[in-house]
């Protein structure tokens, strides 16, 4: 078949950021299939409290310290993420940097909290259903939390490298302060459900 | 190759990096573009590769090797029950046979099977030259296979999953669950939908993203509205049967008590969370096959399908509806009636959007002038028969009378019409229609005749008298049955019935073979089609097009069927595709698109291996992250390939 070019395209360029990338609609999409997991995890939780005589079963309300101090550093870490971003879209390699160490620090911080929250709960996984639920809800958002931490070190180490030094990197920095924020709301819904729900 | 030595100062343009289509002659154009898609020669090659069409006919001829077992284990049950009382297979063998053959054919078969077609089509019908994450497409691969391989490898060892495809609880739970088997399905399902899931994702982005400039919403191919519309459905079904069967492995592996009741569990917990993605499933497997339908039928009546928009917006709505019908599958676990009234009602609106697609085809059919080539005749058998799976679906989408057949052969006979005449004949007719886009010959039209037919009247002869059986009370699930029921007879017609759809596919395998080497040669558009994957050579070359189309009209080969308007500026001398806006495509960025990578198939490795492993200790999935990171890391990693640069 014949071509006729009707179109030239040479002086595009090779990245952008948001919804101009691929990869933040590939980003978005598993945002949206990790929170449908949420949502149902959720449904769970609640389908088993409605059947339940009292809920939460053979055991007190969770601890509040722990997850409440999860909460405050994810809700403050919203503000150093959203510098990044900032920066990221600037192409200001010096600030992204030290974003990108100010963010690893940021996503441990939680994880060790997180240490304690466990015993926090109360219960076993393997006392009843009560203990299995709130065992997976806090396991769901803690692989996040683990992932999404493991992600944001590797990429602050490339930062520091010479392949750093391209504007894709920078798109990829503010893909990763997207998810970031998924896991922070995600961690303020699953927060109410797991600490306030059991005292309504 | 000596095409591509040195860089040719004279298309080197002033400030622009690497070098551009623009101006290229053909001959040297392709034999950039040839260096710089290539797949390595050989076994390496077959282990690296990202190139859509590789992988997306792997999954195909993986997802029909699946069917010939699942295929195979359908025969086995059917001898068993030619006659009453027979004793060729026990229960034992029996459970599992029906459980293998079951989830075989949902998980392993019908659903890899749509989205591999999608793997290999979209690319081509919207004008790219790879999914937007080519790597995530190869992993995706590796671990349906291996999920696959391990569900079948465990059944050959006596632990093949026994409690029917759905796996209910308690008979699969930590109390009445022999052995390993229920671990080996609830694994099986991390595996598939994990895969399914990364192909879900592609395929969004690549068709929000990567459309051919021009190709604006309402000049998306119907088909690839379909399978876009499947990927959404797929996107918020499968974590639903991800999130139960962890919750049963659990169960099962250390203690929790999610199923339990004496312990505040429940047992309809998961019916509800699975039969919230069963039925969507189901959908999954249809929508793309009415995307086969739509795109065979105006190519085989001469005419762009009636009702473009109308057809849309029913997929759209089928999409939507797909996840209010999931409680009709537990009409008899005594919910209550409020509830029952409301799942009827949404069950049955489910036939308007499908109404109106069949109106749609019909009006299409009406205004053109029918050929009748093998893809139309599955495309006419499809109607034929899903009307009749229709018909019944609506029958037991009523609580009084799904109540009286329910567990019984004629749902048996209900789900068959609907799977097997509502996707595997569009399928078939699908396999017919590019066969000769993936491999340049055509299929044999005299062995494909005989195929439609036997497989036509083979399914019906085999599937209708199950209705009756259903209506004369006999139950599903059993291995056998009393002389004293007087159901012989009919199973003994089943049971031969059968044979010929067996013979049916057989013919079809023949077919592929024998025309994969003898058959007629192709050319690029033997069928005169309309969509852009016949606008390049068959089979196609590994960048699918050596200057990327722009689309100006819905049925882009007929309204200019010797001339394609095309963009230059593209690199040649690294992978390269066009990034548009959603809504119109207008071009916005020049995309990397990944390299040839071992990392996705390494990745896969330890990602199965922390599922497998996971099936005997928790600690797997601790240990296991550690390979898991390695790889991912390893796999993400830029390593100074010419993609990297901007």
């Amino acid at each position: 078949m014949r071509h006729r070019p009707v179109a030239d395209i040479s002086h595009l360029p090779t990245y952008d950021f948001g919804s101009a990338s691929p990869m933040w609609w590939g980003t978005l999409a598993f945002i949206a299939l990790e929170a449908t997991g949420f949502a149902l995890a959720i449904g769970t939780y609640f389908y088993l409290a409605v059947l339940a005589r009292h809920w939460p079963i053979g055991a007190p309300a969770p601890d509040l310290l722990p997850g409440t101090a999860v909460l405050v550093i994810l809700v403050a870490s919203v503000v150093p993420n959203h510098m990044i971003e900032f920066w990221a879209r600037r192409q200001d390699l010096a600030k992204v940097r030290l974003g990108m160490v100010v963010m690893s620090i940021v996503g441990i911080l939680p994880l060790i909290v997180r240490i304690w929250e466990f015993p926090a709960l109360r219960i076993s996984w393997d006392q009843n259903a009560y203990g299995s639920i709130v065992w997976f809800l806090l396991g769901l958002h803690t692989t996040h939390l683990l992932t999404d931490v493991g992600d944001t070190i590797v990429l602050a180490v490339l930062m520091f490298t010479q392949k750093g030094k391209a504007g894709r990197r920078f798109s990829d920095v503010s893909d990763n302060a997207f998810y970031w924020d998924f896991v922070v709301v995600s961690w303020v819904v699953l927060y109410l459900v797991i600490y306030w729900a059991p005292r309504m | 190759m000596s095409g591509i030595a040195g860089k040719p100062a004279e298309h080197t343009q002033e400030g622009l990096k690497g070098i551009r289509d623009t101006g290229l002659e053909e001959v040297r154009l392709r034999a950039f573009l040839a260096h710089a898609w290539r797949t390595p020669k050989g076994f390496y090659g077959w282990l690296v590769t990202v190139d859509h069409k590789l992988i997306g006919r792997r999954y195909i001829v993986t997802a029909f090797l699946f069917l010939i077992l699942a295929g195979l284990s359908a025969l086995a049950m059917r001898f068993q029950l030619a006659q009453p009382e027979a004793g060729y297979i026990g229960p034992d063998l029996y459970n599992q046979l029906f459980t293998m053959h079951g989830t075989t054919m949902m998980f392993l078969f019908a659903v890899p099977v749509m989205e591999a077609f999608a793997i290999y089509l979209v690319p081509l019908m919207i004008g790219t030259r790879n999914v937007a994450f080519p790597r995530l497409n190869a992993f995706s691969y590796w671990v349906y296979l291996s999920g696959g391989m391990m569900i079948w490898i465990a059944f050959a060892f006596e632990t093949g999953a026994d409690a029917g495809w759905f796996s209910y609880v308690p008979l699969a739970g930590p109390e009445y669950g022999i052995g390993k088997r229920p671990d080996f399905w609830a694994q099986m399902v991390t595996y598939t939908e994990v895969s399914a899931l990364a192909v879900a994702v592609e395929i969004i982005a690549t068709v929000f993203k990567q459309r051919a400039p021009g190709m604006s919403l309402d000049r998306i191919p119907i088909y690839v509205w379909s399978v876009l519309v499947t990927a959404f459905v797929i996107l918020f079904a499968m974590p639903a049967v991800m999130v139960s069967s962890t919750m049963l492995i659990l169960d099962r592996l250390v203690g929790t008590k999610f199923f339990d009741p004496a312990a505040g569990g429940d047992a309809l917990l998961w019916q509800h969370l699975f039969w919230f993605f069963g039925h969507p499933e189901v959908y999954i497997i249809f929508i793309p096959a009415t995307g086969f339908v739509s795109a065979i039928l105006p190519t085989f009546v001469r005419r762009p399908v009636f009702g473009y928009l109308g057809i849309v917006l029913s997929l759209i709505a089928i999409g939507f509806l797909s996840f209010g019908l999931w409680v009709h599958h537990m009409f008899a676990t005594g919910l209550p009636q409020l509830g029952e009234s409301f799942f009827t009602a949404s069950s049955m609106m489910i036939a308007i959007p499908s109404g109106i697609q069949i109106f749609c085809w019909i009006a299409t059919i009406w205004g053109g002038r029918p050929i009748f080539a093998t893809p139309m005749l599955f495309v006419l058998g499809f109607i034929f028969t899903f009307v009749i799976g229709g018909l019944t679906g609506v029958m037991v989408a009523s609580v009084p009378l799904d109540l009286q057949v329910h567990d019984t052969y004629f749902v048996v006979a209900h789900f068959h019409y609907v799977l097997v005449g509502g996707a595997v004949f569009p399928l078939l007719g699908a396999v017919y229609y590019w066969f000769p886009k993936v491999t340049g010959r055509m299929l044999s039209e005299r062995l494909g005749r005989w195929n439609f037919w036997l497989v036509f009247l083979g399914f019906n002869l085999t599937f209708f008298p199950m209705h009756i059986l259903g209506l004369q009370g006999m139950p599903r699930r059993v291995y056998t049955y009393p002389p004293a029921s007087g159901w012989g007879e009919m199973n003994l017609f089943i049971s031969l019935s059968s044979l010929v759809v067996f013979a049916g596919f057989a013919l079809f395998f023949l077919n592929l073979l024998l025309s994969i080497r003898n058959g007629r040669i192709a050319g690029d558009n033997p069928w005169g089609a309309s969509t852009l994957e016949w606008a390049t050579t068959s089979p196609p070359p590994s960048y699918d097009f050596s200057r990327l189309p722009v689309v100006t009209h819905r049925e882009p080969l007929w309204a200019e069927p010797d001339m394609l308007p095309v963009v230059e500026g593209l690199r040649v001398d690294a992978r390269e595709v066009l990034a548009g806006t959603v809504a119109d495509a207008v071009p916005q960025i020049r995309v990397p698109s990944a390299d040839n990578s071992i990392w996705p198939l390494l990745s896969a490795i330890a990602v199965g291996g922390a599922f497998l492993g996971s099936i005997y200790t928790p600690w797997a999935v601790v240990w296991g992250a550690i390979p898991v990171s390695i790889g991912f890391i390893c796999w993400f990693w830029p390593k100074g390939e010419p993609e990297d640069e901007e």
